[in-house]
C-alpha cells in the first residue's frame, strides 16, 4: 500500500511538472497572445486594441498554473481559445477517437515488428532479415501524410497508417535484440543439439529479451500518439492529434496545457505499467 | 553475408564522393532557376528534369545529398550517443537518480518541444545562412530525440547488470565507469545502432515536415526533407519517376546502414 | 386498394428523393461562433451566409445591391440615416414572426460597444449612439452619429436576429438552419421550413433540402473527396491543384477571373524598429523601393508560381474591382538598368556583384512570409533570384503565422514582409485602418501620431475625404489620387492578382463562380443538384 502511494505520489508530481513545464514553453514561445484577425482591415483601431486586451496577460506563468489547478480540482479545464469551446468537453469527444486510433496503430506495428523481427530466425534466412530490413526501411523514409492519404485513397481507415509508422521503429529494436541473443551461447548450443527454432525462441530468446521489449512498448505508446497528429489531421478523425495541431498553430495555451497533461499521463502509464512488469519478471526469476 | 555489406558500404561511399565531386562535374548550380523550363522532363540539359521553378533537380539532389547526410547522422549520432548515456547511467546509478532520469525521460517524451524549436528559431538572426539554420534544427532535433530509445537502453543495461561477465568484471573491481565503459556500452551496441539507424530518416523527416512552421532549411538551399516535401499528399500519386529520386535514393541509403551497421547477423 | 398503395410509394419515393438531396462541401476551420454580430472567421462567415436573413443581398455576378427581407430602403442625411420598408408575414425558422423590432435589436447588438466584429465595425462612423426607431411593424429607421460610407451595401452582411425567440441566434431567415453539428467532423444544414422565398412556379426555396459542411483542414483531402464525388464543389483553388485537376478532370475547374485578392511585399519603416540606422535609411527612400519594385519580374510570378492564373498587381484596387480601380495605372515593368539608375541616385553602388550603399555597407536583408504557404515561399525565392541580378542579397525566412504576425505588429523586429492581401468587399472604404497614417494595419509603419511623410498626409486627407462624402464621384477621385500615390510611392510593392479559381461537379446546377465571395455557392437558395431544374427569375 505505502509502495503504491508512493507510486502514485511520483507520478502526480511529474505530471504536474509536465503540465507547467508545458505551460512554460506555450507561453514564452513568440506568437504567443497575438491573433490572425488583428490583420482583418475591416476590424478597426478599437477593436484590435480590444483583441489585444483579451489576449495578453501580465499573470506570471506560475500564478496561471496556480489558477489552472485550483479550477482543475473542480473539473474545470478552461475554454479552448481557439475553439471557444470548454476544453472537457473536446477532450471527452475526441479522446476516445484517439485511442482507437492508436490502439489499432499499436496493434498492426508490433504485430508488423515482431513479426518481421522473428521470422528471419525462425526461417534462418538470411534473405529474409535483408527484405524486412528494407522493407521496414523503406517505411521509415516515407512521409506520415503520405501514408495516410494512401490509405484514404484505398477506401481504408487512416488509423492503419498509425501502425505502418510505429512498425519500423519498432521492428530495428527488436530485430536487434533478436540477433543479439540468438548469438548467445547457450542458443547456438540448444540449435546445434537440433532444438527447432521455435521452441528456442519462445523459450529462451523472447523470455531474455521481455523487459526490452517491455520498455519499448511504454514508448511506442508515445510514438503511436505523436503519429497521431499528422495521420487525423489528414484522414479526418477528430481525435486529440487533429486538436493539438490546431491549438499549436494558435498558440491555444489552454488547450494545449490539457493536451500535455493527458499525453504526460498516458506516458507515465504506459511507462510505469513497462517498468511494474520488468520489476515483477526480475523478482520472478530472483525466487526461481 | 560479406557480398551485400561490402556492396553497401560501396554505395555509400560513391555518394558521398558525388557530393563531395559533384559541384566539379555538374552542370547548373542548384539555386539557379531557369524560369522558361519549370517543371520539364529530364533532358541533356537538366538529367533529371527542372522542378516548379525551373531549377536543375539532379544538382538539388546532389546538393541536399551533401546537407543531409551530414547533418542528419550527426543528429542521430548526438542522440544516440545521449540516450546511450541517459539511459546507461539510469540504470547503473542508484535508485533514486534512476527514477529522476527516467522521469525526465518520459517528461521529454511528453512536452511540445515544438515550441522549444520556435523560440530558438525566433532567437536567430533573420539573416542567418540557410545552412547555419538548418545545423541549428538538426542539432535541436539531436538534442531532443533521445528520450524513447534511453528507456530501451536502460531496460538493457539492467538486464547486461546481471550478466556473468559483469558480475565477474565487479567482482574483479571494476569501477561504475570502467564498468559502464568496458562491459556495458559495447554490449548496448545492438540497441544503439538500432536508434540511430532509425533517427536518421526520421530526422529527415521531421526537418521536412517542421518547414511548415518555417523551422527547416531555408531557400535556396535543398536538403532531402525539403525535397520529400514535393512529395507529400496527392501530388505523390501524380509525380513523374524523377520526382521520386530523392525518396529512392534515401530508401537506399537507409538500407545501406541498415546493411553496414549491425554486424551481427542470424546465425544459420 | 393497389392503384392507392403504388400511389402512395410513388410519392414517398418522390418526396425521399427530394428530401435527400444534400448539397457537400468543405470548411477549412471549425466554425467559431452561430452568433452573426459575433462573425470574424471565414468558417463563421460561410454559415452566417447560408443561414442568416439580410435586409439587401449584393448580388455577387451583377455586383448590384437587390431586395430581399427589405422590399426598399432610402439613404438620406449623406449616408447618415437608412429607412426600410420589410416584407410582411415572415417567420423565423422556429416560428416567430419577423417585425421591424427584429431589426432594431440586431441593430443594438451589433452596436454594442463591448462587441467587436469585422460586421460592427464597418458602421462605426463617430462617435456616439446610433438611433434605431420602429415607425411600424414593417418600416425602421437606422441612424448614426456620423454618415456612413456604402451605407446600404453593408448590410449586405448584417444577419437579422429574433428580438423574440427562445432559440437566439439559432433561430434564422435565411434559406437553412443549424441542424447538427459535431465538431471536429461535420456542420448539417437543413432547409428552413419557413423561408420566405418562391421560384417562379411558386415553389419554395431552397432546391437542395440540406447542406453538408465537412471539417476538412487538408487540401489534398479536400481534393480528393471532390474527384470521387463525395462533395460538391471547392469554393477556392490553389493553382496548383487547378492544374492537375484540369489535367486530369476539365470539366470540373472554374476561372472566374482576375479575383479581389493582391499578393504584396512591403519595408519595415518604423522609426522605433530595433533595426540598423543604416537599413532604415534604405526602408525609408522612395528611390530604394521604386527600385526594387522595378527589380521584380512579376510577369515571372504569375506564370510560374501561380501558372498564369494570376496578372500583375498595380494596386490595391484590382482590376477585378471595376469602378474603384485606376486604371490609368500600368504594372511596373521590369527593368533592372532603371532600378539600378534609381539605386545611383540615392549613391548605391555595385562593386564585383554586390551592391552596396553610400556608407559601404552590402545591400542584404531578409523577407519574412507565412510557413506553408508554397505560393508565397516560391515568389520569395524568384525575388531572391531576381535581386541577386542586382546584387541585393535577399534572406528568405519563413515563419509560423502566429510568429509573423508577433513581428510585424508588435516587436517590428523584421525588415521586409510578404503576405497576401484579402479583400472581401468592393468599397475602398473597408481599407482605412490601411491607408490612415495611425492606422493599425498600415503596415510599413502603423499607429503614426503624426504621419510621417508629406504622401502620407495626403493619403490621410483623402481617405478621409472619401469616406464623409456620398458623392461616389468625389470618392472615385480621391481613391484614384491615393492609388496614384501608392504607385509612385510604393510603400505596398504590388506583386500579383491572382485568379479566382474554383472546382465545381457536374451534378451541381445553375453554379456560376464569381470573383467576389463566395465565389460558388453565392446563389445557394438556386442551385440544384442531379435533375431538378431550377426556375427562378
Amino acid at each position: 500500500m505505502r509502495r503504491f502511494a508512493t507510486l502514485v505520489a511520483r507520478l502526480a508530481v511529474v505530471l504536474l511538472l509536465g503540465g507547467f513545464l508545458g505551460a512554460t514553453l506555450v507561453r514564452f514561445a513568440p506568437g504567443y497572445g497575438v491573433d490572425e484577425a488583428e490583420l482583418d482591415s475591416r476590424l478597426n483601431d478599437a477593436s484590435v486594441l480590444a483583441l489585444r486586451q483579451a489576449h495578453s496577460t501580465d499573470e506570471s506563468i506560475g500564478r496561471y498554473y496556480l489558477h489552472y489547478l485550483e479550477n482543475l480540482m473542480h473539473g474545470d479545464l478552461g475554454v479552448s481559445r481557439a475553439l471557444h469551446q470548454p476544453v472537457r468537453t473536446l477532450l471527452a469527444e475526441r479522446f476516445p477517437e484517439t485511442l482507437k486510433s492508436v490502439g489499432y496503430g499499436l496493434l498492426l506495428g508490433w504485430v508488423l515488428a515482431l513479426g518481421l523481427a522473428l521470422l528471419p530466425m525462425l526461417m534462418r534466412s538470411r534473405a529474409a532479415d535483408m527484405f524486412a530490413g528494407l522493407f521496414a526501411g523503406a517505411f521509415l523514409c516515407l512521409p506520415a501524410a503520405t501514408l495516410a492519404l494512401f490509405f484514404v485513397m484505398a477506401h481504408e481507415t487512416g488509423r492503419l497508417a498509425i501502425g505502418l509508422i510505429v512498425f519500423p521503429k519498432v521492428y530495428r529494436f527488436a530485430r536487434n535484440l533478436v540477433t543479439t541473443h540468438a548469438a548467445q551461447a547457450h542458443i547456438l548450443t540448444a540449435w546445434a543439439k537440433g532444438l527447432g527454432s521455435f521452441p528456442i525462441l519462445m523459450r529462451h530468446i523472447l523470455p531474455a529479451m521481455t523487459p526490452q521489449l517491455l520498455a519499448l512498448a511504454g514508448v511506442s505508446v508515445s510514438i503511436a500518439f505523436a503519429a497521431a497528429i499528422p495521420v487525423e489531421a489528414i484522414c479526418d478523425l477528430p481525435g486529440i492529434g487533429q486538436l493539438a495541431w490546431q491549438a499549436a498553430l494558435g498558440r491555444d495555451m489552454e488547450l494545449l496545457v490539457n493536451l500535455t497533461m493527458v499525453v504526460t499521463l498516458i506516458t507515465l502509464l504506459s511507462n510505469t505499467g513497462a517498468d511494474l512488469l520488468n520489476g515483477r519478471k526480475a523478482q520472478a526469476r530472483a525466487s526461481a | 553475408m560479406k557480398s551485400p555489406r561490402g556492396l553497401a558500404i560501396g554505395f555509400l561511399a560513391l555518394v558521398i564522393a558525388a557530393c563531395v565531386a559533384g559541384p566539379l562535374f555538374q552542370g547548373p548550380a542548384y539555386a539557379q532557376q531557369f524560369r522558361d523550363v519549370p517543371d520539364a522532363a529530364p533532358s541533356r540539359a537538366h538529367r533529371l528534369g527542372t522542378d516548379d521553378l525551373g531549377r536543375d533537380r539532379l544538382a538539388r539532389l546532389l546538393e541536399g545529398t551533401r546537407v543531409s547526410l551530414l547533418l542528419a547522422p550527426a543528429a542521430a549520432l548526438l542522440s544516440t550517443l545521449l540516450a546511450g548515456l541517459v539511459g546507461a547511467t539510469a540504470a547503473l546509478a542508484g535508485r533514486w537518480i534512476e527514477r529522476a532520469l527516467l522521469a525526465a525521460t518520459d517528461l521529454f517524451l511528453s512536452l511540445p518541444w515544438l515550441f522549444l524549436l520556435i523560440t530558438v528559431r525566433a532567437l536567430l538572426p533573420l539573416n542567418i545562412t540557410p545552412f547555419a539554420s538548418v545545423t541549428v534544427t538538426f542539432v535541436l532535433l539531436g538534442s531532443l530525440g533521445w528520450a524513447a530509445a534511453a528507456r530501451v537502453v536502460c531496460a538493457d543495461t539492467r538486464a547486461l547488470c546481471s550478466a556473468d561477465f559483469v558480475l565477474a568484471a565487479r567482482a574483479g573491481g571494476s569501477g561504475r565507469l570502467r564498468l559502464l565503459w568496458r562491459q556495458v556500452m559495447p554490449n548496448l551496441m545492438p540497441v544503439l545502432s538500432a536508434q540511430f539507424w532509425v533517427s536518421i530518416p526520421v530526422f529527415i523527416l521531421t526537418e521536412a515536415n517542421l518547414g511548415m512552421l518555417g523551422l527547416g532549411v531555408a531557400e535556396p538551399l535543398p536538403s532531402w526533407g525539403g525535397l520529400l516535401r514535393e512529395l507529400e499528399g496527392f501530388a505523390m500519386f501524380s509525380a513523374h519517376w524523377w520526382q521520386f529520386m530523392p525518396l529512392v535514393l534515401l530508401v537506399v541509403v537507409v538500407g545501406c546502414f541498415h546493411l553496414t551497421l549491425h554486424r551481427q547477423e542470424i546465425s544459420i | 386498394m393497389k392503384c392507392k398503395l403504388a400511389l402512395c410509394l410513388l410519392l414517398s419515393a418522390t418526396v425521399a428523393a427530394r428530401a435527400e438531396s444534400e448539397l457537400r462541401f468543405c470548411l477549412r476551420s471549425e466554425p467559431k461562433t452561430f452568433n452573426p454580430v459575433l462573425v470574424e472567421d471565414d468558417s463563421s462567415e460561410t454559415v452566417r451566409y447560408l443561414t442568416g436573413g439580410v435586409l439587401m443581398r449584393l448580388n455577387r455576378a451583377t455586383q448590384q445591391l437587390e431586395p430581399e427581407l427589405a422590399t426598399s430602403w432610402k439613404v438620406s442625411g449623406n449616408g447618415k440615416t437608412i429607412s426600410f420598408k420589410l416584407r410582411q408575414g415572415l417567420h423565423f425558422s422556429d416560428g416567430t414572426p419577423f417585425t421591424a423590432e427584429d431589426v432594431a435589436f440586431t441593430m443594438q447588438k451589433l452596436m454594442d460597444p463591448s462587441v467587436h466584429s469585422p460586421t460592427g465595425d464597418a458602421f462605426r462612423s463617430g462617435e456616439g449612439r446610433v438611433v434605431t426607431r420602429v415607425l411600424t411593424p414593417t418600416s425602421v429607421t437606422v441612424t448614426f452619429p456620423a454618415p456612413v460610407v456604402g451605407l446600404d451595401k453593408l448590410f449586405d452582411e448584417v444577419a437579422i436576429l429574433s428580438a423574440h425567440s427562445g432559440q437566439k441566434e439559432m433561430a434564422v431567415l435565411g434559406p437553412y438552419r443549424v441542424a447538427d453539428y459535431k465538431p471536429g467532423s461535420y456542420l448539417l444544414l437543413k432547409r428552413n421550413p419557413n423561408y420566405w422565398k418562391h421560384d417562379t412556379s411558386g415553389r419554395q426555396l431552397p432546391y437542395i433540402d440540406a447542406v453538408r459542411l465537412e471539417i476538412q483542414q487538408n487540401r489534398d483531402m479536400e481534393l480528393l473527396r471532390l474527384m470521387r464525388g463525395e462533395i460538391d464543389f471547392i469554393n477556392s483553388l490553389d493553382a496548383e491543384y487547378y492544374d492537375k485537376l484540369k489535367a486530369q478532370a476539365s470539366g470540373l475547374v472554374e476561372d472566374a477571373g482576375t479575383s479581389l485578392d493582391a499578393e504584396q511585399m512591403w519595408f519595415n519603416q518604423v522609426a522605433a524598429s530595433p533595426l540598423p540606422a543604416y537599413e532604415k535609411a534604405w526602408f525609408t527612400s522612395t528611390n530604394f523601393r521604386r527600385a526594387i519594385s522595378d527589380s521584380i519580374n512579376r510577369d515571372d510570378l504569375a506564370r510560374v508560381v501561380f501558372r498564369g492564373y494570376a496578372r500583375p498587381a498595380v494596386s490595391w484596387i484590382s482590376p477585378a474591382n471595376k469602378y474603384w480601380f485606376n486604371a490609368k495605372l500600368q504594372p511596373r515593368r521590369f527593368d533592372q538598368q532603371a532600378a539600378l539608375a534609381l539605386l545611383a541616385q540615392d549613391g548605391f553602388s555595385r562593386k564585383n556583384g554586390t551592391l552596396y550603399d553610400r556608407a559601404g555597407h552590402a545591400v542584404e536583408f531578409s523577407v519574412i512570409t507565412n510557413a506553408g504557404n508554397k505560393a508565397r515561399e516560391e515568389m520569395a525565392t524568384m525575388i531572391q533570384q531576381d535581386l541577386a541580378g542586382i546584387g541585393i542579397k535577399l534572406n528568405v525566412v519563413t515563419l509560423d503565422f502566429p510568429s509573423l504576425i508577433e513581428r510585424i505588429t508588435r516587436t517590428f523586429d523584421y525588415e521586409a514582409c510578404l503576405l497576401g492581401l484579402t479583400n472581401n468587399s468592393l468599397d475602398p472604404n473597408t481599407q482605412m485602418t490601411v491607408w490612415l497614417s495611425s492606422g493599425d494595419d498600415h503596415q510599413w509603419d502603423p499607429h503614426q501620431k503624426t504621419p510621417a511623410t508629406a504622401w502620407e498626409a495626403e493619403i490621410d486627407t483623402l481617405m478621409r475625404e472619401q469616406a464623409s462624402t456620398a458623392d461616389v464621384k468625389k470618392r472615385k477621385q480621391a481613391v484614384d489620387r491615393v492609388q496614384e500615390i501608392v504607385w509612385q510611392q510604393e510603400p505596398f510593392i504590388y506583386l500579383v492578382n491572382k485568379d479566382s479559381l474554383s472546382a465545381v461537379s457536374p451534378s451541381l446546377h445553375n453554379a456560376h463562380p464569381v470573383v467576389l465571395r463566395p465565389q460558388v455557392y453565392w446563389n445557394i437558395d438556386q442551385l440544384t443538384l442531379g435533375n431538378e431544374v431550377a426556375r427562378t427569375r
